[in-house]
């Protein structure tokens, strides 16, 4: 979500996260809030900047007298609210859908260009996660290397959607979008045409740099080699907020 | 009195030996691990046979192939504590990577297609491979899991400190995938 600037007509609330008494806008979502106070939840599709997914279900809390998790990235704060962003059963799940994630595709982080650079490899280790449980799906995917300067790899796709949001939203060129449903699930460019023959790509590059693994990435990087720098995103997004 | 040693095996599968010149970049350390562990069977010693029963084994590498297999089985049978080191142990990693293809296409490629002097494929002393390939773990069941292409020295000294103290290491601490 794009921080506006301040409005009088916005009110606080007052509300506990893992114990501690905080207040928030009531237009603050519960991941802005604890982000602010640097209150670690974990989470894949959200960017700061990018309009809200809320597909990857890693930044689900508990809110007390309530059974059901929600999203932390999607539910705003509000009055009274009691949340509980660690549990037995929140690291389960937490562990469990990161594990469901590389057993889906193919992510060999030893040979990929993002190896130690990677947002899923970064949130396996914090997770403790130090082997997969569930067999590997074995589906091997296509890599398109159609474009001059880019290049997306589906074997490590996580379909976050950063890269469709970003594209739509602060590019304004929409030429990412998803295809297929369940395993047969994927980002495509334009109609489903080869990325090099899209003629709606500006070669801005946004979908590359907000992409957290290794699926979009420059040509011509090797093994490791491929650092992602976003800080252009809060800035524009506060621009076109205006 | 000294304490008895711990008895330790190893065994390299489908792998580049990478996991095995980790370890020997214990370097000084490895006169230190010499007084409290007893090295009964590895590539990087002589014993032929893995002895009935073994304190700690340390498998190396991915299960491509039907001696993978039975390596894999025997040591479960044999060893009180398992481990998976480094990554083709813990995920199948590069190995796995032909998974892609059939084995005769993997085969034809390699033995075929680019050699130029009596191409064949050998299928005498040698075993079969297997597909898909898998990690160690989706065949026997592992006690630790050390990811990391290689883990580090620091790594493997870590791990076993712990276990020499009876404690169970968690590896995520200090290592990852792909380290």
């Amino acid at each position: 979500m794009p921080l506006s600037t301040a409005r009088s007509n916005v009110r606080v609330v007052t509300l506990k996260i893992d114990g501690r008494d905080l207040s928030a806008r009531e237009d603050e979502t519960l991941l802005e809030v604890c982000r602010e106070h640097r209150i670690p939840v974990p989470s894949l599709c959200y960017l700061e900047g990018l309009s809200v997914w809320a597909g990857c279900r890693l930044c689900m809390v508990e809110l007390v007298n309530q059974n059901r998790l929600v999203a932390s990235c999607a539910t705003r704060a509000a009055e009274g609210m009691e949340v509980q962003t660690d549990s037995e059963r929140l690291r389960r799940y937490r562990r469990t859908l990161i594990e469901l994630l590389f057993a889906e595709r193919n992510h060999v982080c030893a040979v990929c260009v993002s190896n130690g650079h990677c947002e899923l490899q970064t949130l396996a280790q914090r997770l403790g996660i130090d082997h997969i449980r569930f067999a590997y799906r074995q589906a091997h995917e296509v890599l398109d290397s159609s474009h001059e300067l880019f290049r997306l790899d589906h074997n490590r796709c996580i379909l976050c959607t950063r890269c469709v949001r970003v594209c739509d939203e602060i590019e304004g060129a929409h030429v990412w979008d998803v295809m297929g449903r369940g395993s047969q699930c994927r980002i495509i460019s334009d109609l489903a045409i080869p990325w090099g023959q899209s003629e709606t790509c500006t070669n801005c590059g946004k979908c590359v740099q907000v992409c957290p693994t290794g699926a979009l990435i420059k040509q011509g990087t090797s093994a490791g080699e491929m650092v992602k720098d976003r800080h252009f995103l809060p800035i524009l997004a506060r621009r076109r907020a205006r | 009195m000294t304490e008895p040693k711990i008895t330790l095996a190893t065994a390299w599968l489908d792998g580049c030996s990478g996991c095995h010149m980790s370890f020997l970049d214990l370097d000084e350390r490895l006169i230190a691990l010499a007084d409290r562990i007893e090295l009964v069977y590895s590539p990087l010693v002589d014993a032929k046979t893995l002895p009935e029963t073994v304190d700690l084994g340390i498998l190396e590498g991915a299960i491509s192939s039907e001696e993978d297999l039975e390596k894999a089985r025997l040591f479960r049978a044999r060893c009180r504590l398992l481990v998976s080191l480094g990554d083709c142990a813990v995920t199948g990693n590069v190995p796995a990577m032909r998974n892609a293809f059939r084995v005769e296409a993997v085969l034809d490629r390699a033995y075929r297609e680019n050699v130029t002097c009596n191409p064949q494929i050998p299928s005498l002393g040698v075993p079969a491979l297997r597909c898909p390939v898998k990690p160690i773990h989706h065949e026997v069941s592992v006690d630790v899991f050390v990811p990391g292409c290689p883990p580090s020295a620091d790594t493997i000294w870590y791990v076993l400190s712990e276990l020499i103290a009876g404690r169970m290491p968690e590896p995520a601490r200090v290592t990852r995938f792909g380290a």
